[in-house]
């Protein structure tokens, strides 16, 4: 067994840490998160020019032949600057379905752009009354000629302003909680239909409300087989989850070692803080759980990829309510040592709590993963 | 032993619920019931509303113009009030600095200053942290230098809740450097018109802004605002803690916290064409909720039944600020997860200018996550709850 990186690897955790340091200083991602996308295109044609755009996919479909553990060295140090370019969904959801879903035509026309930095996109999934149920989907594509016509609501659709093809899942038959029945479609941004309402999100992200009215795709815009998407689309999410654990991992180092740092500076009673042994070991707490929760996620990163359906999906529940857990831990604890100073949002601290806490949300929280785990394993 | 109150007593709480109906203004009522940010305007509008009937002051012995209610009104007055989504009184005159005053102060200082604070003609802020000194209060730096008649303040204060709406500061500043440090400290009254204080304020994590710095550059200060004697602040200030630990707790803010969760997990929707109060894990979260919350009820009611009965109250009051803030966050924190992906959008117009904006979700889901960002403050602020710990540990337990 050998559980360190790859020199390749290596190179890269090297390549996104340099960037992060010398890119994503504090100030920094303040004016970008505030600039008109809300990130910024040159940063994302480094991206493209170095690799990182590409790096997680076969090179049949034009990467540089890595996988989970990639996106994981990138995803973490992205979360450990708070990086605002839209990574996840561009790269990880709309380029993952592509990759696992996705027909030759499909690729070329859209994932190969991509990968070359020309391409951005979104995935509309999220419905209202779905909460976390993947397989609970109202939205319809209803056959139109030789294609489909979708209607429907999606929300928080993340990047959804700034991408150019947003994936949507819509029911093309079955009931409306039916795994069976659920199609994914590749619709091209500008589609005539599309309403959009676009806003920030607590954690300086961009997302959108998305209405489809009787919005035309044809047969080719089918990423996977009709009816058959929601096995695919669930394998996406996981996957996405495992990358989303590698942030939060990002997130809660950053957050400890301002925490740490602080607590041996700031002075009261005349010593530091840090002397105090109450936080001593909350400090220990916080270590510990970030701990935990970079052993989950790189579980979650070697086993997503198993044949075995079950043993992935367990992998990204159990990672998702570690990091859940931690997030909430190190987030709370690190806001809390930092006494007044970590309720302002002119320290990073806060910033690394919201984006903690919106993580905990995103596809599905503790509690959704819990039950699933559960479900999965215990009853199982 | 009778949980149940008295005739009188429900006769008064009839009496009170006929007075909040007819004079809380309705817009002010909904914002409270929404969770809606406050104005000046709107705080000032219900507390004048009681300062004309008298009960602003509601803690105030009958001597210095308060009601003289008994321990058992107040508590039938404060739960009345919420439930009636009345807002929270703010503190500082009527509860910190008014005590402070008819307790310590001359009868110059109450004829000049209890009046506004009865009618809540003037905002009073709260003047004691410093960039240096939170925890450590005594370790105050803000120094007042005593020249002929005025007091030459120099000097930073931070975390001023409301400071940028406030007429008045009461501060604790340095007189006597030489002093051990609790002994240098004195408590003076200061005019926020005062040329040289100049007022910053600090954005919190929801983007809001409800704090300030406070600065004083050479302010000069009549030598009359001095409270009591110079050299004895701190035992002034430790008065007024004692003062602001009943009902920090916010027992009845966290009751119809409860209920505000209740009403959404029933209008969530769970994914399985249910609704998420349909589901027993998030179910048993609240009602292990409403458990902490009777548990934190009955111990202040078993303070207050002692306090009524004549006596000091015992050790159980120390830890109600800590729970308190506690559930305060636990409710947030539930809340959050309530409503799922809408906890995301951030809206701050809506959020605090109460514009004309369609919510993105439902409309208290914008509220949950900014509510939980903001409400980590109740463990900071008003002694942390490790230094409360300290201090029970030490006071009580004699640890
Ligand atoms: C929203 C808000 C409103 C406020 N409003 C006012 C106001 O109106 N007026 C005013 O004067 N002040 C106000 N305060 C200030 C508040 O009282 C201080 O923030 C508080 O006393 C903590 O001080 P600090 O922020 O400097 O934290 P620090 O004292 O630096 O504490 C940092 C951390 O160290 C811990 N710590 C410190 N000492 C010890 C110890 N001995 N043992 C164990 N742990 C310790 C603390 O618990 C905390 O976790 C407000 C604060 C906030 C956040």
């Amino acid at each position: 067994m050998d559980l360190s990186y790859s020199d390749e690897q290596k190179q890269i955790k090297e390549g996104v840490e340099r960037f992060v340091r010398e890119q994503y200083a504090f100030d920094t991602r303040r004016k970008i998160a505030g600039s008109e996308k809300g990130w910024l295109p040159e940063n994302w044609a480094k991206f493209a020019e170095l690799g990182w755009l590409g790096m997680s996919f076969s090179e049949a479909d034009g990467g540089f032949g890595g996988g989970a553990i990639e996106t994981m060295i990138a995803m973490e140090a992205f979360g450990s600057g708070l990086v605002l370019e839209p990574y996840l969904p561009t790269v990880v959801m709309g380029g993952g379905l592509l990759a696992a879903g996705g027909s030759a035509a499909q690729k070329e026309a859209l994932l190969a752009p991509m990968i070359a930095g020309e391409k951005q996109f979104a995935v509309a999934y999220v419905e209202k009354q779905a909460r976390f149920n993947l397989a609970d989907v109202a939205v319809v594509a209803k056959k139109d000629g030789a294609g489909y016509a979708i209607s429907g609501h999606k929300g928080v659709v993340y990047n959804a302003a700034s991408a150019d093809t947003i994936f949507v899942t819509a029911r093309t038959s079955g009931g409306q909680r039916d795994e069976k029945g659920i199609t994914v479609f590749a619709v091209d941004a500008k589609s005539a239909g599309i309403t959009r309402r676009d806003y920030p999100t607590q954690d300086a992200l961009r997302a959108s409300e998305l209405t489809f009215d009787n919005v035309k795709v044809g047969a080719d815009s089918v990423v996977g087989k009709v009816d058959d998407g929601h096995a695919l689309f669930e394998g996406v999410i996981d996957r996405s989850i495992v990358a989303l654990c590698a942030e939060a991992v990002g997130c809660m180092d950053a957050i400890n070692k301002a925490t740490l740092e602080y607590i041996k500076t700031r002075k009261q009673f005349g010593v530091p803080i840090g002397k105090f042994q109450v936080l001593q070991h909350r400090m220990v707490d916080c270590f510990t759980n970030a701990q935990e929760a970079r052993s989950m996620t790189l579980m979650a990163a070697l086993k997503i990829d198993d044949a075995d359906a079950t043993v992935r999906k367990k992998a990204a529940s159990g990672a998702k309510v570690q990091i859940g857990k931690s997030g909430k831990f190190c987030g709370q604890s690190a806001v809390q040592m930092h006494g007044g100073m970590g309720v302002t949002d002119e320290l990073s601290v806060s910033h690394y709590f919201k984006r903690l806490t919106m993580i905990e949300t995103l596809f599905g929280n503790q509690q959704h993963h819990l039950s699933r785990y559960a479900n999965l394993s215990v009853a199982a | 032993m009778d949980l149940a109150f008295t005739k009188e007593d429900i006769a008064f709480r009839d009496e009170v619920r006929d007075f909040v109906a007819k004079n809380l203004p309705k817009d002010i009522a909904d914002k409270v019931a929404g969770g809606k940010h406050l104005e000046r305007d709107d705080y000032m509008r219900w507390q004048q509303a009681l300062g004309r009937q008298g009960w602003l002051v509601y803690t105030w012995p009958k001597k210095h113009g308060g009601p003289g209610w008994t321990i058992t009104q107040r508590y039938i007055f404060e739960n009345t009030c919420a439930e009636m989504n009345a807002p929270s009184i703010i503190p500082f005159g009527s509860k910190m600095v008014g005590p402070v005053i008819y307790t310590f102060g001359n009868d110059e200082q109450k004829q000049r200053f209890l009046p506004d604070i009865r009618e809540s003609s003037v905002w009073w802020c709260q003047g004691y942290s410093e960039p240096g000194s939170g925890s450590d209060l005594a370790s105050l730096r803000t120094k007042a230098v005593r020249e002929g008649d005025h007091y030459i303040v120099n000097g930073s204060k931070t975390w001023n809740t409301m400071g940028h709406w406030a007429d008045w500061i009461f501060c604790l500043v340095r007189t006597n450097p030489e002093a051990k440090q609790q002994e240098g400290i004195s408590f003076l009254l200061i005019d926020m018109k005062t040329p040289g204080i100049t007022v910053k304020p600090i954005i919190m994590a929801d983007g809001g802004h409800e704090v300030n710095e406070v600065f004083f550059d050479n302010v000069r200060v009549p030598a009359e605002n001095l409270v009591g004697k110079e050299g004895e602040g701190w035992t002034y200030a430790k008065f007024l803690l004692a003062n602001e630990r009943l009902g920090i707790a916010a027992i009845p803010q966290s009751k119809r916290g409860v209920e505000g969760l209740k009403q959404m997990a029933k209008s969530e929707r769970d994914g399985a064409g249910k609704t998420l109060i349909d589901d027993a894990s998030f179910r048993e979260k609240i009602a292990d909720l409403e458990i902490q919350v009777t548990a934190l009820e009955y111990t202040e009611l078993r303070a207050l039944s002692a306090m009524a009965a004549g006596g000091a109250p015992g050790p159980e009051v120390s830890f109600l600020k800590i729970r308190g803030s506690e559930i305060q966050q636990r409710i947030t924190e539930l809340a959050v997860e309530a409503v799922g992906y809408y906890a995301m959008p951030y809206q701050p117009a809506l959020l605090w200018h109460g514009a004309n904006e369609e919510p993105i979700g439902p409309d208290y889901a914008h509220l949950a996550a900014p509510r939980y960002f903001n409400v980590r403050k109740t463990s900071i602020y008003g002694g942390s709850n490790e230094i409360q710990k300290n201090v029970i540990s030490k006071m009580v337990l004699g640890l």
